[in-house]
């Protein structure tokens, strides 16, 4: 484990009632850097979080979060956490204010009352402040649930489906709170199922499928990982068509939207030589659009794939 | 940002049971039918028995309020302890409770701030109860160390009534069973020596009344207050279940909170 390491993780396991539902994984997160954990609903996401957070306890394997075992030094390790689960942590019969104060208070700081007043301002929410929280709008119980996990500065945030249920503004504002924290330092481990979060807001993505991770990497080399980027184009009429593609060879065609499949990368040296290639012949598309896969792709191909190789393996 | 006073393992958990006192504190404030149900009931239910049913029964005493009054104090405390296992139970599907166990927070902080706020409305309920006696004619003959034990035998009761009732809490299913629960401890004073004499009543009844925990207390609250103290078996039985209360309901409490949180 090098010092670099705000969690380390290797060969985690959890089986309920034997059936397995982390099956040994493996991950490291750099400090003061966002890693997504992104899988479907029962992939075991929770189940992370939860021996991450120590939650619950782990059947085998080791897990450091900031440099701490968190089998044996789970004091250290939730003085060095702030988790905001999947469902709002809030105290309902208090107010917001008292929810954010009795946080500061659990964590004995001095200057609270300060503290409070600033975190009530950055999640506008000084209006309600006064008001109970069994009040509150759900997207205004995240952000103070949000809120709530940032007091005393942890320099490790858990973030379990952070943006669930909550309409586009929120999420916006929600992805900008969570550049801002990674910006002054902070470490961010995030689950998701929504690839576009992944893909904002992630130094690093693991994919979790049925309790394993299936792939890790960027966002960018996951998405290699998949082969599919093309150049589409369209043309007038069916003899354009047929011309550009017989000086296209791999092209696939499309004779009802009249359009040319052409594989490649999205660079502009290989997209000047198609282009150069159509005009050599005169030829002349109507419409030019790129492809690239997206983490949908991705996510569908690579959970896909592990189904595959397990219908193969029955 | 922010500076941290140095930590130390008991003023830390004693600092954590306070602040969760404050939030139970602030929670049984806010719910108008917690207050009601644990300080007004009793209140309405002494009227009742003192003023409605009251002249029916021949106990003996001059005075009706001077023989009901200690079994009323057991009633109130009784009438309290619904509020807290249902509101343990509900606490305990809270999010903010995971929230706790994430943080460097006590363990025991959580059950200590529902206890001693349960133990605390108990004791309102007994104040509020001696209170409306006296403005009904109640004449004890206790002297200033008979009232101290009272007030000690009502905390005591209180504190392992409050235990055992949390362990109830934590170990139902639901709120709705949470709160079913603690209905044979509301009961019980009603079969008790609280209204009525044990021996005006029919063989087996009272078998069970005399055996029964709240009995020995009301009769050592009851020795306290009119200055002739109950026999020592009472005051020992007295003393022995509170504490058995408290020590069973402490166990079962931190043992089910472990596993479920």
């Amino acid at each position: 484990m090098t010092t670099r390491s705000a969690i380390a993780v290797t060969g985690l396991r959890k089986a309920y009632g034997g059936k397995a539902v982390l099956d040994g994984i493996d991950f490291e997160v750099a400090a003061g850097t966002v890693f997504s954990m992104l899988g479907p609903n029962g992939a075991g996401k929770t189940t992370t979080v939860n021996i991450l957070t120590t939650l619950i306890t782990a059947d085998a394997g080791t897990v450091y979060v900031d440099g701490h075992d968190v089998a044996t030094a789970t004091k250290a390790v939730r003085s060095a956490i702030g988790v905001t689960g999947q469902f709002a942590a809030v105290d309902d019969l208090l107010t917001g204010r008292e929810n954010l104060q009795m946080m500061a208070d659990l964590r004995r700081l001095r200057s609270g009352d300060r503290l409070v007043g600033d975190l009530l301002e950055r999640f506008d929410l000084v209006e309600s402040a006064q008001k109970l929280v069994s009040t509150y709008s759900g997207g205004m119980r995240r952000k103070l649930d949000l809120a709530m996990t940032l007091v005393g500065s942890p320099r490790i945030i858990f973030l379990d489906e952070p943006t669930t249920g909550l309409d586009p503004r929120s999420r916006r504002t929600m992805w900008g709170i969570v550049r801002e924290l990674v910006a002054a330092g902070t470490t961010i481990f995030l689950t998701t199922q929504y690839l576009d979060e992944a893909d904002h807001l992630s130094d690093r993505i693991a994919v979790l499928d049925q309790g394993r991770l299936i792939a890790e990497g960027t966002a960018d080399e996951l998405k290699r990982q998949v082969p599919g980027t093309h150049v589409r184009l369209r043309f007038a009429d069916a003899e354009t068509l047929d011309a550009a593609a017989r000086i296209l060879p791999g092209s696939t065609r499309d004779d009802q939207e009249l359009a040319l499949r052409v594989p490649g990368d999205a660079g502009t040296a290989s997209l000047r030589s198609l282009l150069d290639r159509l005009d050599e012949y005169a030829l002349n598309a109507e419409e030019l659009s790129v492809h690239t896969p997206d983490l949908d792709d991705v996510f569908l191909a690579l959970t896909e794939r592990t189904t595959h190789l397990e219908a193969v393996a029955k | 940002m922010s500076s941290t006073l140095p930590p130390n393992r008991l003023s830390s958990s004693w600092g954590d049971s306070m602040i969760m006192l404050r939030r139970n504190l602030r929670h049984s404030m806010r719910n108008p039918i917690t207050v009601f149900q644990s300080v007004l009931f009793p209140v309405v239910m002494m009227l009742m028995f003192v003023e409605v049913f009251g002249g029916a029964f021949d106990t003996g005493e001059a005075e009706y309020i001077d023989y009901a009054t200690p079994g009323l104090l057991v009633m109130a405390i009784s009438y309290g302890l619904g509020a807290t296992s249902a509101a343990v139970n509900d606490d305990m599907r809270k999010g903010i409770i995971n929230r706790f166990r994430t943080m460097d927070v006590s363990r025991a902080a959580v059950l200590n701030g529902h206890v001693v706020v349960t133990a605390v409305r108990c004791m309102v309920a007994c104040a509020a109860i001696i209170a409306v006696a006296f403005t009904l004619g109640f004449d004890p003959h206790a002297s200033a160390p008979d009232w101290l034990g009272v007030f000690g035998l009502v905390l005591l009761v209180s504190f392992g009534a409050a235990w055992l009732t949390v362990a109830l809490g934590l170990a139902a299913k639901t709120p709705e069973s949470a709160g079913l629960a603690t209905v044979p401890l509301i009961m019980l004073p009603f079969v008790s020596s609280a209204f009525v004499p044990a021996d005006t009543m029919g063989t087996g009844v009272r078998q069970f009344v005399e055996y029964q925990p709240f009995t020995p207390i009301i009769e050592t609250l009851r020795g306290l207050l009119d200055g002739q103290h109950a026999s020592t078996g009472d005051t020992v039985a007295a003393f022995a279940w509170s504490i058995g209360f408290a020590i069973v309901g402490y166990a079962w409490a931190v043992s089910t909170f472990k596993k479920r949180a």
